[in-house]
């Protein structure tokens, strides 16, 4: 099966990417396939490499990144969120790409399951 | 990482987008209305669903000039006119409704009149087997 | 359908409006803080409880844990799932629906 995930909110203060990235994980497990990850509202800032958690902490947006290049899992960074909250090219963590909210409705239209997290 | 390449040809769903908060103390509101108009892009069908706080999205007479925020409710103009546009072209294949949810109305001592829109009021039971019925909810 | 919800019948009405909107049959997920309604003994049990005989009704099992709660304080008839559950109940269900 495609599951299609669409994530809310940013790391840290929700738990969406938190429960976002262990159900894509199992799903991965299981033989699905993830062909994309849209992250849209405060969902963009998963994508800032600026960020920088305590070191005794989970790093979601190196988590993110590192599925992505291990799983070949395409993170989709929503322009419009992005711009609005500050997430550009120049400071888009490994494994990102920006594009536009056609993205979110392709992954609807071309997965078999559009899972969402936020609050 | 690579643009994941789907094979979209000829798909057709239908999205719920469900709006359940009201407009202004959070950003959910507006940005579903973005996906909402995106989503006609693709030709996809939708019920635009109004329950709970978000049945006040759907106000008249909403004000921002105080709060000094961009009043987004000239976007319902907007989704109404693709909703007629597909409802009166025959070569457009793509149907939308607006509804919203009767108890969530009542409940704010609301009625259809109140609505910036023309509306489809359903009720809970109604509404369930719609949004059943749906490929893809996307929530705000 | 697969319901979640995944904010506490305390905090929010986002349980109140899944029970009223998820068709009967449907199935229902608890997660995050969504997980405290699944508890047993509190006023808001009761909700839940009337669920059970109208739709499956699982609970994320680590969001359970993490609250300091354990598997046996959860309503009869709700089910625990881990990760791998979540992701056999969307596979089963169909569209998934977020209650937030």
């Amino acid at each position: 099966m495609k599951f299609g995930i669409l994530i809310n909110e940013g790391p840290f203060t929700h738990q969406a990417s938190d429960t976002a990235y262990h159900f894509t994980k199992a799903a991965l497990e299981k033989g699905h396939e993830v062909p994309r990850v849209f992250f849209y509202y405060d969902g963009v800032n998963n994508a800032n490499k600026l960020s920088e958690p305590q070191a005794d902490d989970r790093n979601l947006v190196k988590l993110w990144g590192e599925l992505a290049a291990e799983k070949d899992v395409d993170l989709v960074v929503c322009v419009a969120a992005g711009m609005r909250r500050g997430i550009k090219d120049e400071n888009l963590a490994d494994g990102f790409r920006i594009s536009g909210l056609g993205q979110l409705v392709e992954a609807g239209m071309g997965c078999d399951r559009l899972m969402m997290f936020g609050d | 990482m690579a643009e994941y390449d789907f094979d979209t040809e000829g798909v057709k769903k239908t999205f719920t987008f469900m709006n359940r908060k009201a407009p202004y103390g959070t950003v959910y509101a507006l940005e579903v209305l973005e996906t909402v108009l995106i989503s006609a892009a693709f030709e996809q069908h939708a019920n635009i669903v109004f329950a709970d706080d978000g049945v006040y999205q759907l106000k008249a007479g909403h004000d921002t000039a105080g709060i000094g925020m961009k009043n987004f409710s000239p976007t319902f103009g907007i989704i109404e006119m693709e909703k007629e546009d597909a409802d009166e072209d025959e070569d457009i294949d793509m149907v939308w409704r607006i509804i919203v949810e009767k108890e969530s109305m009542e409940a704010r001592g609301l009625t259809e009149d109140d609505f910036k829109v023309d509306v489809e009021v359903l009720s809970a039971a109604e509404l369930a087997d719609i949004v059943d019925a749906s490929d893809c909810v996307i929530s705000g | 359908m697969l319901h979640t919800v995944n904010k506490s019948p305390f905090e929010r009405n986002s349980l109140d409006t899944c029970l009223r909107l998820a068709k009967k049959g449907s199935a229902i997920l608890l997660i995050e803080d969504g997980v405290i309604g699944a508890v047993k003994g509190t006023v808001e049990s009761a909700k839940l409880e009337g669920a059970v005989g109208n739709h499956p009704v699982f609970v994320l099992g680590p969001d359970l844990k993490a609250r300091g709660l354990s598997e046996d304080q959860v309503i009869d008839g709700i089910k625990v799932v881990d990760y791998a559950g979540f992701v056999d109940l969307a596979e089963e269900h169909g569209a998934h629906n977020a209650w937030l």
